[in-house]
């Protein structure tokens, strides 16, 4: 069997992590649940537009593909999930260019 | 604008899935279903339903035509321009005129095709049974009032005999409707749309107008209630059209969107996907329990889908012809696996979510 770090079979036992340590694993899926539930402050579909994009930030795989999913039952479409992915890709690249003041800071606080 | 074809039908595209026999070979084929999939007989019967009793029907639904002016992507009824011949004739209506009269459970006559409206008789039929003061539901495709000069008088036609028009639309935006349905098909059901509100229809309360939502790809269809703000704020925000409710309905793995599932290899994940949605509560409010579907050809089944996969009635009352309520009321449904698409998440019937 070919041996890989993501294979797209494990997100459906995702439940299973309460294998080890049950009350914390409940716990956390009590509340990932209520998170996403329903039409709340913000409607399903936008939760599933910001999950989408957190996807692509912390760059997980199962998240990418269960929040496609998601997002196109929820009736968001192509160019909606799109704009998510450059909003999460704007906050991360504007987040690494800022870190270049501190750059400019140090290199101004070294040179003569 | 007209509408262009995306596709032609199974049967003139020579597909084998044209054939219902291949097409209930493959739903049952052990071997392209998931490794921890259970038939959808034994899992009724793990909750304690062991058939699914009907109640005395309600709903007489006739498809009276399979001709149709879009070949849409994932047609179930595999409809189309080509479908001239498969068209109720005149005398079959008036037999089913006289079923409608005779039994008093009957509150509504359910009318689909194709496109009924292309049917010759269409609009006697409807006139009939207005008569009869039975409630009348027209599955109109939207495009077929601004496909002919000859159509342009629909919305009044329907406003006149207070016909409850339930229209496809699965999306907001062009690209995503055209793409299921035929280019072209959305800027017509827009054009369609504004024409019904004119006379009245989505804006007050005897003249119902509802649409129908359906997933435009291998993926099941979110909450009907969060789907239908959406659709009324950008429809009334876009192009100023209104209607009264959104109607989500699971697309099932049959005829052409059976063929899609296999085409992009879909089919085993989009089985798994509603296999474990499986909700024992949609079970109570199926519509095969109080709906008799009856074909052009005057054939009985226990719902439009197993209609498409020539799934009769399990009565010795099979046709028009001999149409017997009492044994009718007594039948077992006859189930087979794409029975999931009912059943999943929230339910899917010909009128939305079931729970």
């Amino acid at each position: 069997m070919e041996k890989k770090y993501f294979d797209p079979k494990d997100l459906a036992k995702f439940g299973e992590i309460t294998k080890y340590q049950k009350d914390m694993g409940t716990k956390f899926f009590d509340w990932y649940g209520e998170v996403f539930s329903g039409d709340t402050a913000l409607t399903e579909r936008e939760k599933s537009l910001i999950a989408l994009a957190v996807a692509h930030t912390v760059q997980c795989p199962y998240c990418i593909d269960a929040y496609t999913t998601a997002c196109l039952e929820k009736g968001a479409d192509e160019e909606q999930m799109m704009e998510a992915v450059h909003v999460a890709a704007a906050i991360k690249g504007g987040a690494t260019l800022a870190f270049g003041i501190q750059m400019m800071n140090h290199a101004e606080k070294m040179n003569m | 604008m007209g509408v262009k074809q995306r596709s032609k039908s199974l049967s003139a595209s020579g597909n084998q899935l044209a054939n219902t026999f291949f097409q209930l070979e493959i739903l049952n084929k052990k071997e392209l279903l998931p490794t921890s999939y259970v038939k959808f007989k034994d899992k009724i019967a793990q909750v304690g339903v062991p058939n699914i009793d009907v109640v005395p029907v309600e709903i007489f639904q006739l498809n009276i035509g399979k001709l149709c002016n879009q070949t849409c992507a994932h047609c179930h009824v595999d409809a189309g321009p080509d479908k001239k011949e498969e068209q109720m004739t005149k005398p079959d209506l008036e037999r089913c005129l006289l079923i409608i009269k005779a039994v008093d459970s009957i509150h509504t006559v359910d009318i689909t095709g194709g496109a009924p409206e292309m049917n010759v008789n269409f609009r006697w039929f409807v006139t009939e049974v207005r008569k009869l003061n039975k409630k009348i539901i027209n599955r109109c495709n939207l495009t077929i009032i601004r496909s002919n000069p000859k159509y342009y008088d629909l919305p009044e036609f329907f406003a006149e005999n207070k016909v409850h028009i339930v229209s496809s639309l699965p999306y907001f935006s062009a690209s995503r409707t055209d793409k299921q349905r035929g280019d072209g098909v959305f800027e017509d059901s827009i054009s369609a749309l504004q024409m019904l509100n004119k006379v009245g229809y989505g804006i007050v309360d005897n003249l119902k107008l509802d649409l129908v939502y359906n997933p435009s790809g291998a993926f099941l269809p979110g909450s009907q209630c969060s789907l239908e703000n959406e659709f009324k704020r950008q429809l009334l925000r876009r192009y100023d059209v209104k209607f009264h409710n959104l109607l989500c309905i699971t697309n099932l793995p049959i005829s052409r969107f059976l063929d899609y599932l296999i085409e992009t290899d879909n089919y085993t994940d989009y089985m798994e996907t509603l296999a474990n949605a499986f909700n024992p509560a949609t079970l109570d409010g199926l519509m095969c329990k109080n709906t008799i579907s009856v074909s052009w050809d005057g054939n009985l089944y226990d719902c439009d889908f197993n209609q498409m996969l020539n799934l009769k009635v399990a009565s010795n009352s099979q046709h028009i012809s001999n149409f017997d309520v009492q044994q009718l009321n007594q039948r077992k449904v006859i189930i087979n696996e794409h029975c999931y698409g009912c059943t999943a998440g929230a339910g899917s019937s010909c009128g939305g979510e079931l729970v």
